[in-house]
């Protein structure tokens, strides 16, 4: 069964370029690249119920420390320093990345460790609203991020001096370049599975739930709160970093707008979709709202082309009316997500019973 | 010293404005403790509704003042509607669920509006029509104008009278028991989903008076002015202090003049390093702080987390 | 209630899933001897700037339309043309997906897209599959600076126009004390920064540069600060929804100074949302006047009867798919890597102005009309120009 699936996904993006185009294949990696961040952030929402609207931020430090380290941008800044710009390898940059966005994590989780449910909410919000301005902003008096026009001209990622962002050969088979990263994004992707799962069995895990469930419980019975909420928002944080560091390579071009406040919203809309708490329900949540979107784009003209024989209502809005209508559908049908973790169900189950009585 | 009290008229009115559409919030944050995301867009339909309305009367010859009134009803009564809907749809089959189910249909309900009234009222800036030659007023060389000047009185009576409300009648001790135990109060007779519904209802009638009072106000109405306008008041309810009326009329003003100082002078204090363009961090900095001491609000109760 | 409507819509979804994975229908063709080519657009079509980004699609179907209607033979076969138009919801990922869409779609060719920020990370797409793209209103200088042979713009850059700005803010209006608000997007930062270099090396004094948002429609606190400096004219580098609140508030302000904007306020939408405090302002278009352009009144009316009012670069578009469809003509193929290399040696009349490309993909020449709303409505003032594109 795991060898089944294994060699499904390997085979994937020949299938889909095959039965769909390549522009499937590229949707597929960035739906990736949310299961990525999906995962992330259900290490603070899922595990420790720590509400967090400002994620995409920690997505946006990583994308910014790759753009600046990996393109030619830094020279308009410091002509005398860097010539061309610096070009550090990914590889080096990636964990630089992930720790520097843990960092922010840790900044945004101090002054919030007293807060509760919605006020810690719209103070994320805050923070990642805040991200986002200093990012768009910080193109004077230094040209540092160069403001909205973003970084573009970005490395593109390689392995062991293969670029993926061209065509390659490999032992006789044509591997187009979002092929190449389908690859790389499998195996991070597989890591952070890896890391979650590990996370989840094990005790710092078990306290983050203890955390969740009864904050109050959870600390008389010796589980130190404010360490484990931090190191919840700095682990998260670090999925969060690397994932945008592998967008800032796999797109070449980053700007603010990629990490607006909605990005956000649509990373906790996969979480809670799919189910807080269960991997596997997380990764479903990310497919699904990563894919969602882009089925409707491509359904929604010849649906209605079949139905009417013609197109009556605008495609794009009808698409996003679809998009809210399936979020508010789901929820409705399943509360607790589309595939919830068993403690979850066990709890709701008995929310139901208290109801009876 | 004209341009100083300049911008403070100018955060009182922008203030008002977002305190107008954080009571709506508030109202039903207070209740249900839930927070209802879709409200920015209520505003925007009641704005919507106004306009057409508005248009379509002066169009056939009403005289001006009937057909403010009578547009100002007819977004209410469907701000109404729309509001009873949403919590009858999207909320109240949730309302045991886990606490952050009702945020993601809060959201769906959001886009949903949104895209629902781009397809009625299409992709265009509506522009306000001009009803009364308003006048401005000069008041030690700063400038206000009537609708502005109405504006914030308006936010206040709204406020007072959703107090007497709350406190004063039969219908408010029965929300403030819902509130308080929603368990407790059916038990004591109270009709708990018909009190929601009519919070809901009260919150959505106070969205289409603030719709229309911004659209008047900027002179415009989209279907995209919902979401910013809903971000800003939210955050000025929790400022405030989530649930409570008074800290949403609190957190609303003081917002505005943040934002409003801060531009004016956020350059001139850090040495021109921040601009007005750091406007919104300043204004999240001081909600950051506020809550740092304060983590229920300036006027917040402390609550324990609903479960 | 509730139930039944979620119960609706979940097989509905689910439906819709299944038929997406389905291969795109079939073209549809006039005759099967017929050369279907496909041309695509993209543009926002939902957010903000969906009414801009809805004219740019018209303005690309009604040329479309045309070049079918005048049966345009390639090879020696008719060709029927086919509009393949993605909301790229001008956000960069989203360019970036349509961008791939389009490719997958095999396109002979790009109208778009419409914003700086998702043009250009779309333009690596188009470069590296081979397939040109003419943009008719990304502005950023940096889009054709990154050195890909397949990107062309038929629109003046943020350079061009932010120096005719300057000159004539300095020269013509004798403005001595200059504020600025931009809103701090790709598009405003880059013009207004333009324009602060000409007025300054024309020796005007920037009293203030304050920022705002392109979704504000609160303007009163810059305002208030701009007020202060006392200057002689207010620039603003943005987009009409916000220039249009920004001049009535700058009238209830009390405030006497003229505002001047780039192309982004030059729009029907700016007077109707400033009412009759847009008397006066300014504004510059890249191009010569419509009504002085061969064809040019003609196709206003045109898309007037058939669509709506210009809001603002459907002119552009339509000359930029014309500039593609003759670049076909004449390489007598549709083949991108063929008419590829017919583009750079263009020369067109357009509508909006004669269209030719500088070795970069930048309009040649980059002739800079200004317009002030006088009695309700943009009147032209005079094109300056002709300056020359290889300035920067």
């Amino acid at each position: 069964m795991f060898v089944l699936m294994i060699a499904a996904l390997l085979f994937l993006p020949f299938i889909t370029d095959a039965l769909l185009g390549r522009g499937w294949v590229r949707i597929v990696d960035f739906a990736m690249l949310y299961i990525m961040l999906a995962l992330g952030l259900n290490i603070v929402v899922g595990y420790a119920g720590l509400l967090d609207l400002g994620y995409i931020a920690f997505f946006a430090v990583g994308a910014y420390c790759y753009a600046l380290t990996g393109s030619p941008h830094l020279a308009l800044a410091f002509p005398m320093l860097f010539p061309d710009g610096v070009h550090l390898s990914f590889w080096i940059v990636l964990p630089l990345a992930a720790l520097i966005a843990g960092g922010f994590g840790v900044l945004l989780g101090a002054p919030t460790l007293r807060l509760r449910g919605d006020y810690l909410a719209i103070v994320t919000l805050g923070f990642g609203e805040i991200i986002r301005i200093f990012l768009n902003n910080l193109n004077a008096p230094i040209n540092l991020t160069n403001g909205p026009q973003g970084i573009s001209r970005i490395d593109p990622i390689s392995v062991s001096g293969v670029s993926l962002n061209a065509t390659q050969e490999i032992f006789g088979i044509t591997l187009p370049s979002v092929h190449l990263y389908f690859y790389l994004f499998l195996a991070f992707t597989a890591l952070v599975i890896f890391i979650s799962q590990r996370l989840e069995k094990s005790r710092i895990g078990r306290a983050w739930m203890a955390i969740r469930e009864d904050e109050i419980a959870a600390s008389a019975m010796g589980i130190n709160t404010r360490n484990l909420k931090l190191l919840a928002f700095a682990m998260g944080a670090m999925f969060g970093g690397a994932s945008g560091a592998l967008f800032a390579g796999f797109q070449g071009f980053v700007s603010p707008e990629s990490f607006s406040l909605m990005e956000s919203i649509m990373v906790l809309c996969m979480v809670v979709l799919g189910g807080m708490g269960n991997i596997a329900g997380v990764i479903l949540g990310g497919v699904l709202l990563a894919l969602l979107p882009e089925i409707l784009r491509h359904s929604v003209v010849p649906l209605q082309q079949a139905l009417f024989g013609k197109s009556i209502i605008d495609p794009e809005s009808l698409r996003m009316l679809m998009f809210g209508g399936a979020l508010i559908a789901v929820m409705l049908y399943r509360p607790a997500g589309l595939w919830p973790s068993r403690v979850r169900r066990r709890e709701l189950g008995s929310d139901e019973a208290d109801e009876k009585v | 010293m004209e341009i100083f009290l300049q911008q403070i008229i100018n955060g009182l009115v922008q203030g008002s404005v977002y305190a107008l559409v954080a009571l709506g919030y508030t109202m039903v944050y207070g209740i249900l403790g839930l927070i209802n995301f879709a409200h920015g867009e209520v505003v925007m339909v009641g704005a919507m509704l106004a306009l057409s309305a508005l248009t379509a009367m002066l169009g056939w010859g009403v005289p001006p003042l009937l057909a403010l009134l009578l547009s100002v009803g007819l977004a209410m009564a469907g701000c109404m509607a729309l509001g009873y809907s949403i919590e009858r749809i999207a909320y109240r089959p949730l309302r045991h669920a886990p606490r952050l189910a009702p945020l993601i249909t809060a959201i769906g309900v959001s886009i949903v509006l949104q895209n629902l009234a781009m397809m009625i009222w299409g992709r265009q800036y509506h522009s306000f029509p001009m009803l009364f030659a308003t006048s401005s007023h000069v008041i030690g060389g700063a400038i206000i104008n009537d609708i502005q000047i109405a504006i914030v009185i308006l936010a206040v009576l709204i406020m007072a009278g959703l107090m007497v409300v709350v406190h004063r009648t039969r219908l408010g001790r029965a929300m403030r028991a819902v509130a308080e135990n929603q368990h407790s109060a059916q038990l004591m007779g109270v009709d708990v989903n018909r009190v929601i519904s009519i919070t809901f209802m009260l919150g959505s009638a106070l969205a289409a008076i603030a719709g229309l009072m911004v659209s008047a106000n900027y002179g415009l109405a989209h279907y995209y002015m919902g979401f910013l306008l809903g971000l800003k008041a939210f955050t000025a309810a929790v400022l405030g202090g989530i649930g409570n009326l008074r800290g949403a009329m609190l957190g609303g003003l003081l917002l505005g003049l943040i934002e409003s100082l801060g531009t004016g002078y956020i350059g001139d204090l850090t040495g021109g390093f921040f601009g007005s363009n750091y406007q919104d961090v300043f204004a999240f900095f001081v909600l950051i702080a506020v809550l740092v001491f304060r983590p229920s609000g300036l006027l917040g109760e402390r609550i324990a987390e609903r479960a | 209630m509730s139930s039944y409507f979620a119960r609706a819509l979940l097989p509905l979804a689910i439906a819709l899933t299944l038929y997406g994975c389905e291969k795109p229908a079939t073209v549809k063709k006039t005759s099967t001897d017929d050369l279907v080519v496909r041309i695509g657009a993209a543009a926002p079509l939902t957010g903000n700037q969906a009414h801009i980004g809805k004219d740019n699609e018209s303005g690309t179907r009604m040329a479309i339309d045309d070049a079918n209607a005048r049966g345009i033979l390639i090879g020696g076969r008719k060709v029927y043309f086919e509009l393949i138009s993605e909301d790229d919801q001008a956000d960069p990922k989203t360019a970036t997906i349509v961008a791939q869409k389009l490719v997958d779609d095999k396109v002979s060719g790009i109208i778009g897209h419409l914003n700086s920020g998702t043009t250009i990370p779309a333009s690596k797409i188009y470069n590296d599959n081979g397939i040109p793209q003419i943009s008719p209103s990304a502005t950023e200088v940096n889009y054709t600076a990154q050195g890909f042979k397949t990107a062309f713009r038929v629109m003046a850059n943020d350079a061009q126009q932010g120096r005719v700005l300057g000159e004539y803010a300095t020269k013509n209006l004798a403005a001595k004390k200059i504020a600025v608000i931009d809103d701090h997007t790709a598009y405003g930062q880059g013009l207004a920064d333009e324009f602060i270099k000409a007025a300054q090396a024309n020796g005007a004094q920037i009293v203030a540069h304050e920022y705002t948002t392109d979704k504000a429609v609160d303007f009163t606190a810059v305002l208030t600060v701009v007020k202060g400096k006392q200057p002689d004219l207010l620039f603003y580098g943005g987009m009409d929804p916000q220039a249009g609140p920004m001049a009535k508030q700058l009238k209830g302000l009390a405030m006497k100074v003229k505002l001047m904007m780039g192309d982004g306020g030059y729009t029907p939408e700016f007077i109707k949302l400033a009412g009759d405090a847009a008397e006066g302002s300014y504004a510059s278009l890249p191009g010569v006047p419509l009504d002085k352009m061969p064809g040019g009144k003609e196709f206003e009316t045109r898309f007037v009867a058939k669509y709506q009012p210009i809001q603002l670069y459907a002119p552009y578009c339509y000359d930029a798919v014309n500039v593609m469809i003759a670049a076909m003509q004449k390489a007598d193929s549709v083949e991108p890597a063929k008419y590829l290399a017919e583009l750079p040696k263009i020369s067109l009349d357009g509508i909006t102005a004669k269209i030719q490309f500088d070795e970069k993909g930048d309009l040649l020449g980059g002739a800079i009309t200004m317009y002030q709303v006088q009695q309700g409505k943009w009147h032209a003032l005079e094109t300056l120009g002709a300056v020359s594109a290889a300035a920067h």
